[in-house]
């Protein structure tokens, strides 16, 4: 082959890649918890320090695990999308309030609604890093059996609740 | 209004840069000198309606006018001027309409200081610099135009990424882009050569000064960005292999050979088709960089403008512009000759085999970049390729790199002796092995990297001074003051440049080899000690910024039970996004940092501190520096300022005879 012709060559590959790389998403990472048990904690409530959230609580129901905070503008983003699948009632969504502070979380959910019967208070971040947290919010749909089987990294939008959680939970309920 | 103005003189321009891609091109082709004579006119034309684009925008800015999309989302009522006018650059749209800017003022000196080049050429180079800001107003009146308006006009910004409001990130990107684009000028002289098919000495000389300015603004621009992530960041880090900063360093190795490549083209006629390759390497790096940083193919830090469908623009540009020049490059390179012959073991030879190093070691980074897109692509696995990766491949290949760096000056054109070489460097190698083995014990540990840093550092220098004392004995003036004034200035330049790795690679081997960090729990009044500093926390206190609020820690430094200073590092939350930044303090100084870094408060007014000690950090951006002056010294060479009066270009007989002597 003519050696001049060989910069031109593996440009074209390259671009070939870029190409696709163009419609792939970086952000979606496969969390090594996905199938394993969704680690255990007990957290104070948000509303009522006194009482106790706990995942065994939850056996034998399909619910949604979802990482926020009043800091996170992501959260702000994706909120009307947990509201708008909280009134669906095609599945409860338990919150998470990750490193904030009370007043200011409180203030946030009374401001723009409030999509979870309940929401566990990690202050410290220790449960977000028995999940694996990146970063705020994150969400992990969580089976009967209390196993990991999906983790959302980034806002939920309307189109993964329509796609990919509520088919996924659909399925996980019929087992 | 004014912002329509702005958008309207983008439309102009756009108009001007089609006439100015086409005519004069065209014209060279066929010899039609009224065709040629657009080029100049239509380039300036072009330079002053960007300007006013720019303006416009500006003023948008000054003015907090939130009907403008671009300003609202980037600014905000509170947010100091001079961080509105710098927000211009904040995000996408407005980096674009940046790098445009820059692009015309490159055209636009192009047509200043082009008055020596033949008509054809310079038609063609303009025209393939037209054709390039073409395709990037394109990009902006399509898919991301700074002056969509907002309607209704929002009551408030949502203010500049906090990351991004800080001095070094003002100055940062014009400095980047400036060599970025840059090398575009040496790009489209690569392409009208190719073009015109006549690619002599000549065409090397010019495109010279052009590439060094280029690389000059590129090396400050990346050691600007390098001391941003330090301060900014908050760990303490200065380069952390991140695809945004792989983006910038591609250009800069390709660059760098350039620069290397163009010297033998220069003097020797050499290596011809090697430098016309290099050119299109460095520009199309930079057009990929733009594209890694704004596609989103990449997952980065820095990643703040990401959409697919302008990922789609640029590729297609990508495609267009480079696969375009590369299919020239394969069309026209096999005639134009490879130049003279020279033995392996000549300067020649050493450039090129630093060169080759140069461009591999660019090709490792952009395999790391891309590695996890690749298998993603394949779908093989989702993986992130970082430090250990670039580490483990970088270091091999600069090592020979920096050893050829001392030789190479001092190696005679076309063949060299090596017993020669030999005699005149064993005082350098002596002395390098020497300091290499026992500094490192006098500094306390001795470890293998360590010395090896030392060694290539110390090489460089005693190189230089041994190539320098040659130089003067050879230019046989009196005194020498005479002797000093005789050396050309460029050969001043390599020197300077090359002493500046070696600042840089002392900086590197000592923040690696005796940096030493802390995470502390500190409660008010209690001490931790680092290096030989102690560190009095003397608790926090809330302060108030113009569109922040922080809590400012101060700790009292002492050393030996003096107190030497006080730092001040903040924690500061940004009220439009409510997002919380780091702000280090850190005490400078010649032989090391002080970093003082908040990290989140505890109960009781405590807090978790980071506390570093970095001894000579600041030599890795002071190695960036000089390098960057060795560069400006090497364009005040006499011979570019006759080339640039236009005449000949002579030199004075004595320093002519010396140049013969030792070259």
């Amino acid at each position: 082959m003519n050696r001049f012709l060989l910069p031109l060559s593996i440009f074209i590959v390259v671009v070939g890649f870029l190409g696709v790389g163009l419609k792939l998403n970086p952000r979606e990472i496969p969390s090594p918890l996905v199938g394993k048990a969704a680690p255990d904690f007990s957290q104070p409530h948000l509303a009522d320090p006194e009482q106790v959230f706990a995942p065994a609580d939850l056996k034998g129901k399909v619910w949604l695990l979802n990482f926020w905070a009043s800091w996170c503008s992501g959260c702000k983003t994706e909120h009307p999308v947990l509201m708008e699948l909280a009134k669906s009632g095609e599945v409860p969504i338990y919150g998470m309030d990750y490193k904030d502070q009370r007043d200011e979380a409180l203030t946030w959910l009374r401001r723009w609604g409030n999509p979870y019967p309940v929401v566990g208070v990690d202050e410290a971040g220790r449960v977000g890093i028995n999940y694996g947290v990146y970063g705020v919010p994150e969400t992990y749909v969580i089976d009967k059996q209390g196993m990991i089987r999906y983790k959302q990294i980034g806002p939920l939008d309307s189109e993964t609740v329509a796609n990919k959680i509520i088919p996924l939970v659909k399925q996980l309920e019929s087992q | 209004m004014i912002p329509e103005i702005g958008h309207f003189a983008l439309i102009l321009a756009l108009c001007v840069a089609v006439v100015q891609g086409v005519l004069p091109i065209y014209g060279a082709m066929v010899g039609n000198s009224a065709l040629m004579a657009v080029a100049k006119p239509a380039a300036r034309a072009q330079f002053l309606l960007v300007v006013i684009a720019f303006c416009c925008l500006g003023y948008a800015f000054a003015d907090k006018d939130f009907s403008v999309l671009y300003v609202a989302s980037t600014s905000n009522s509170q947010l100091p001027l001079h961080y509105r006018l710098a927000a211009i650059w904040g995000a996408h749209e407005g980096s674009l309409l940046l790098w445009t800017l820059i692009l015309t003022v490159w055209m636009f000196a192009v047509t200043l200081f082009s008055a020596h080049l033949p008509e054809t050429m310079r038609s063609r180079i303009l025209g393939v610099m037209g054709l390039v800001s073409l395709g990037f107003l394109l990009f902006m009146l399509t898919v991301s135009n700074p002056f969509e308006r907002l309607i209704p006009a929002a009551p408030e910004g949502r203010d500049l990424n906090p990351l991004l409001q800080d001095p070094g990130m003002v100055i940062h990107p014009p400095m980047l882009y400036m060599g970025y684009v840059g090398f575009s000028v040496a790009f489209a002289f690569a392409i009208a050569a190719l073009l015109g098919g006549n690619l002599d000495a000549a065409w090397a000389r010019w495109s010279r000064p052009w590439t060094t300015v280029a690389w000059c603004f590129l090396t400050v621009g990346i050691a600007m960005g390098s001391g941003w992530a330090y301060y900014e960041l908050g760990w303490g880090g200065w380069w952390f292999w991140d695809p945004v900063e792989n983006a910038s360093f591609m250009p800069w190795l390709a660059g760098t050979a350039l620069v290397h490549s163009l010297a033998v083209t220069d003097k020797r006629g050499g290596f011809k088709v090697w430098t016309v390759l290099l050119a299109i390497m460095a520009f199309s790096l930079s057009l990929l960089g733009t594209f890694l940083v704004r596609s989103g193919v990449l997952t980065s830090v820095h990643a703040f403008a990401t959409d697919p469908k302008r990922g789609l623009f640029i590729l297609a540009f990508l495609a267009i512009v480079i696969g375009g020049s590369l299919a020239l490059y394969a069309w026209r390179a096999p005639r134009v000759g490879l130049g003279g012959s020279f033995a392996m073991m000549s300067r020649e030879g050493m450039l090129l085999a630093n060169n080759v190093l140069l461009v591999a070691a660019m090709g490792s980074v952009l395999l790391g970049t891309l590695y996890p897109l690749f298998l993603d692509a394949l779908d093989l696995g989702k993986i992130s390729v970082g430090p250990p990766y670039f580490d483990a491949v970088f270091v091999p290949l600069m090592v020979p790199a920096l050893f050829l760096m001392g030789i190479g000056p001092l190696a005679q054109w076309k063949k060299a002796e090596v017993p020669d070489l030999a005699k005149r460097l064993r005082w350098a190698f002596g002395v390098s092995v020497v300091t290499a083995l026992v500094l490192p014990f006098v500094l306390g540990a001795w470890t293998p990297l360590l010395s090896l840093g030392l060694l290539m550092a110390v090489w460089i220098v005693t190189t230089a001074v041994i190539g320098l004392r040659e130089r003067l004995a050879h230019v046989g003036g009196k005194s020498l003051l005479e002797q000093v004034s005789l050396v050309p200035r460029s050969y001043w330049g390599m020197l300077v440049a090359h002493c500046g790795i070696a600042v840089f690679v002392v900086g590197v081997t000592m923040v690696k080899g005796f940096e030493t960090e802390k995470d502390v729990r500190m409660n008010v009044g209690e001490t931790a000690t680092i290096g030989d500093y102690t560190f009095r926390f003397d608790g926090a206190q809330d302060v108030v910024g113009p569109n922040y609020t922080a809590a400012r820690g101060a700790f009292r430094v002492s050393l030996d039970g003096r107190e030497t200073t006080t730092l001040y590092p903040e924690k500061r939350r940004y009220a439009a996004q409510n997002q919380v930044m780091t702000e280090a303090a850190i005490d400078p100084g010649l032989l090391r940092d002080l970093y003082v870094s908040l990290g989140e408060p505890l109960d009781e007014g405590a807090w978790s501190v980071r506390l570093y000690h970095k001894p000579f950090v600041d030599w890795i951006w002071g190695g960036c520096f000089i390098m960057a002056l060795g560069g400006v010294i090497a364009i005040s060479d006499r011979r570019y300022r006759l080339a640039w009066r236009k005449q000949e270009p002579t030199v004075q007989p004595s320093a002519g005879t010396a140049r013969r002597k030792v070259a």
